[in-house]
């Protein structure tokens, strides 16, 4: 089963884990599996709307998922899946 | 959770926020996490990667993050939380913040204008991500 890698701020919602080990075939399905078994990850995961949040970036190894094949992204046993942050912000809410 | 932080350490977000003024400028705070305090022991400058608009918006890749943190590892420390500025803004998060923050994490916001510094306060996000709670600043 692939491992998913838990950056520090959310190991608090994952049982304290760095690591968790979790079914799926592809990178979604495993996201999907690992905010089923911790539900309170999943707003820290996922917007309102079910997609994964854009500052929530997903490395399969040292490859953004972005650019494999997104949430279809096959993984095998032997993959190490880390979900990486990146900070984001600015001082005003409006876009232009 | 007061955030313990040094004079240093402040001067050296004010001079990284003055320099890069009017665009926004952000880094890392490195330190302890005692439980009661956090303890910053040093801040580490990010590169805003931000395409465009970076008067009012920055970004730190993620490889970024992950080099910031095994950096913090190997000298046995953590990465609390993040600095970044607010030009001609307060020092309160925008809505934009809030989207974007991580549960736990300190954000530490610097207020800067064409003629210096005007505030620093330090937030962290509720765990329900519906607001924040502001963090005392202690020497």
């Amino acid at each position: 089963m692939p491992k998913v890698k838990i950056p520090t701020p959310l190991r608090q919602y994952a049982g304290g884990n760095a690591e968790v080990t979790i079914t799926g075939k592809t990178a979604g399905e495993a996201l999907g599996k690992l905010a089923e078994e911790y539900p309170e990850l999943r707003q820290h995961l996922y917007t309102g709307d079910g997609k994964l949040r854009s500052f929530v970036n997903v490395y399969k190894g040292d490859e953004d998922i972005r650019y494999l094949d997104g949430p279809e992204t096959a993984v095998s046993d032997d993959d190490e899946l880390s979900i990486i942050p990146s900070i984001a912000g600015g001082c005003r809410g409006e876009t232009r | 959770m007061p955030l313990k932080i040094g004079r240093g350490d402040i001067r050296n977000i004010e001079e990284h926020a003055r320099e890069a003024y009017p665009e926004e400028c952000a880094g890392v705070l490195v330190g302890m996490n005692a439980g009661e305090t956090k303890i910053v022991v040093d801040v580490w400058r990010a590169e805003n990667t931000h395409e465009g608009e970076r008067e009012r918006r920055f970004l730190i890749e993620p490889l970024k993050i992950r080099e910031f943190e095994e950096r913090a590892e190997e000298r046995e420390m953590e990465v609390l939380g993040f600095y970044h500025t607010h030009p001609d803004h307060p020092a309160e998060p925008s809505e934009y913040d809030r989207e974007h923050a991580w549960p736990g994490w300190s954000y530490v916001i610097a207020s800067v204008g064409a003629d210096g510094i005007k505030d620093i306060r330090s937030w962290v996000l509720k765990a329900d991500r519906s607001g924040y709670d502001e963090e005392t600043l202690v020497e």
